[in-house]
């Protein structure tokens, strides 16, 4: 059967139950119900396997409520009003010019030392010119096609490799998890998909900048991991730059699977457009992202920095599984204007001798609210385990505020726990010494900022760190005074 | 090189300089010697460009330069600099770090060339030589976790490096003990030249042992009510403040 008869039949069969969306359009209206997650995975061309994975979600998903427990505040979604597939856009209905863009998110790229034809294609505009990431991308490949990584889109990975895709998509967040992974399995647009065989360390570390057909991810973005045993990967997630979307919603899902002595490393710099003074327009980014380590011995480490969204949600986790296995979380988060951050993680150690740390710097600036919330939990069997928990609030102005929730469950006596907390604020009589030996406010901010930050920035990639610490000056200019 | 005429100023509504005439001319150390609440510290803040510090009347000019009207990081560009009662700390923040920006933005302000990290390690072994200072403070966070002497030593080799026209030395020796304050002295001593002025805020007569001043000057209630040589200092210390209140007062 061809996929344009499968396409057919798809849309005869449902047509009778009423559903009319032409799947051929570019983008299907608003509304979601069987018919439109059928026909998303019909579009895509997915195999049989993929379809049914995806309603069972849906299915699922129907009787799942939103939850209401992080600290944010926000307007009911209402998830009928949302198109669930959107062709990737054709040149004419990009933006034709420059001109047509937020003189603000402009002003930011040139700051960060962009060059024009990469703030085209950031902020959505037709590109002719071909620059140089796609010959960059091309040697990459061959790279790591030559060490026997696969890194390609989620979607190819159907398609290619369905038996690994099979086994262990949604192993980690199964689609019961939680509202938004639930939605996204049933609706996922495109992701990453990345499998390292045995005893192989990835010979470079993986950006999704350079897989070019990463663009147009849409809103339900979802990436898949594997670390077979003995093999060692890094993946970069984001860019400095400030992204604009059309969607306000993203629910992205990623899963980690470490394997015996497997060690990844997944950096995220999140930058998504915070909105206006006002908040109007940013982005919801409500992820679920969970690590599982499988193996003994195995490592997952989590390093995020996020300073755009107007609202975040979002606990990396790991899933301490293997005797002697380590997970790892490194935050830094700033909230100014009107952002509204729920973050945190969860160490869930369940073999024996495993341990965690937990590295959380929030800065709240402005009217920003932040609040860190995480869960340590030793399993029964969790003997000789380990977390040392360190959580610090830096607050600029008076306006802002930090909350801390650290919940601690310990079901094993031998369990070895520690946790610090501070809350601290950029004081008059810092600036003013800065300014006395010559050094302007907003340097002074920065430095204090960057100062604060510093352990986890030593957990960046030393290229993204810097970005990261220039991202961090620039989302932090005017804050004070 | 700074001259002040007249100069009021007020702190929370209240009126702490009433009208403070002083000048300093190129190389010239004066010591600015005054009971508790006289408005010592007040000065120097107000030189230096500190908030929440009202100037009401009067003015305050640094070569030729009207003083009040720039912003902190302005007045330190032009060459002043305020070794600080209490050292802040900045956690995090890396000793060297701080200063090579620090230096760097004077420099860059003047219009002159940015050292970079080779030249500036280079200029940062230098001047702990004079100083017979060593490396140790250079590894750590801006004055985090350090000692009180260690404060103040941290604050002259920050003056050493920046090389101000105009050091204001607010009260560097409160809370230094007989041989911490030596080195800071001697420190002082040392960067001691023609082209540098500078002015040294104490309540006690002790640290002009080590210092020796051109000129003492007396503060009360927020005016220069004395000024004299270094035996001005001594005779202060035998007679006391009250002495000079009492003078004041019958003026």
């Amino acid at each position: 059967m061809t996929s344009a008869q499968a396409v057919d039949d798809i849309v005869g069969s449902e047509y009778e139950h009423g559903f009319t969306t032409d799947i051929a359009s570019e983008t299907f209206p608003p509304g979601l119900d069987e018919g439109v997650v059928r026909a998303i995975s019909a579009r895509k061309g997915e195999p049989e396997f993929m379809t049914e994975w995806r309603l069972k979600a849906y299915r699922h998903w129907l009787t799942m409520r939103e939850p209401a427990w992080a600290a944010v505040y926000y307007p009911k979604i209402d998830f009928q009003s949302i198109s669930y597939f959107s062709a990737p856009k054709r040149p004419e209905d990009m933006p034709k010019s420059l001109d047509e863009i937020d003189p603000i998110l402009l002003d930011t790229y040139n700051k960060l030392g962009i060059p024009l034809e990469e703030q085209k294609a950031l902020a959505g505009i037709a590109v002719d010119a071909v620059f140089d990431s796609v010959s960059v991308a091309t040697t990459f490949r061959k790279s790591l096609a030559e060490a026997g990584v696969i890194f390609c889109s989620i979607s190819e990975a159907v398609h290619d490799y369905p038996e690994l895709i099979q086994q262990h998509l949604g192993s980690v967040v199964p689609h019961t998890d939680n509202y938004y992974a639930g939605l996204n399995a049933a609706v996922y647009s495109d992701g990453t998909f990345v499998y390292v065989p045995k005893g192989v360390r990835c010979p470079m570390e993986l950006s999704t900048y350079f897989r070019i057909n990463a663009r147009n991810t849409g809103q339900f973005e979802r990436t898949l991991i594997v670390a077979e045993a003995g093999s060692y990967v890094s993946y970069l997630e984001g860019c400095t730059a400030p992204q604009r979307d059309e969607n306000q919603l993203h629910a992205a899902v990623v899963e980690l699977i470490a394997m015996e002595d497997a060690e990844i490393k997944y950096s995220t710099v999140q930058n998504w457009y915070p909105g206006d003074a006002q908040g109007k327009g940013g982005i919801y980014n409500f992820v679920t992202k969970r690590g599982d380590c499988r193996g003994a011995r195995s490592k997952i480490s989590w390093t995020q920095v996020e300073t755009g969204s107007a609202i975040t949600w979002k606990y990396p986790s790991c899933l301490l599984r293997g005797d002697g296995s380590v997970g790892e979380f490194y935050s830094v988060a700033v909230t100014k204007g009107r952002q509204q951050a729920d973050t945190g993680t969860k160490m869930i150690h369940i073999g024996k001798n495993t341990s965690s740390t937990i590295v959380s710097k929030g800065i709240s600036a402005g009217e920003g609210t932040q609040t860190y919330r995480g869960l340590v939990r030793i399993g029964p069997r969790a003997e000789g385990a380990r977390n040392h928990t360190q959580c610090d609030s830096l607050l600029i102005g008076d306006r802002c505020s930090a909350n801390t929730f650290p919940y601690i469950e310990v079901k094993h006596p031998s369990a070895n726990m520690e946790h610090e907390a501070t809350t601290s604020k950029i004081s008059d009589d810092q600036l003013f010494y800065c300014r006395s030996r010559g050094l302007t406010e907003e340097d002074a901010v920065s430095m204090i900022v960057n100062g604060f930050c510093k352990e986890v920035f030593n957990e960046l990639p030393m290229e993204f760190a810097v970005e990261a610490q220039k991202l961090l000056s620039i989302s932090l200019e005017g804050a004070v005074g | 090189m700074l001259a002040v005429k007249g100069l009021r100023a007020n702190v929370g509504g209240k009126e702490i300089l009433r009208g403070l005439d002083f000048s300093v001319g190129p190389g010239e150390v004066h010591a600015i010697m005054g009971p508790n609440g006289s408005g010592k510290s007040t000065f120097a803040h107000v030189l230096s460009g500190r908030e929440g510090y009202e100037v009401t009347a009067g003015s305050a000019t640094f070569e030729g330069q009207d003083l009040l009207t720039l912003e902190p990081e302005e007045r330190a560009q032009l060459g002043l600099f305020l070794a600080f009662q209490y050292p802040v700390e900045l956690p995090g923040v890396n000793n060297t770090y701080f200063l090579k920006a620090a230096l760097n933005s004077i420099l860059k302000a003047r219009g002159e060339p940015e050292l970079d990290a080779v030249s500036f390690l280079r200029l940062i072994k230098e001047k702990l030589k004079i100083l017979h200072l060593d490396d140790s403070l250079l590894k750590r966070a801006v004055n985090a976790g350090f000692s009180g002497g260690e404060k103040k030593r941290n604050e002259i080799f920050q003056m050493a490096l920046l090389e101000p026209k105009l050091a204001i030395l607010d009260e560097t020796d409160s809370g230094l003990d007989i041989d911490a304050l030596r080195v800071v002295a001697d420190g002082v001593n040392a960067l001691r030249s023609p082209e540098r002025s500078m002015i040294v805020v104490t309540h006690y007569q002790r640290l002009l042992d080590y210092i020796q001043p051109d000129v003492v000057h007396v503060l009360s209630k927020g005016r220069i009510i004395r000024s004299g040589g270094k035996e001005l200092a001594l005779e202060l210390e035998e007679k006391g403040y009250g002495w000079i209140d009492a003078e004041g007062q019958a003026a």
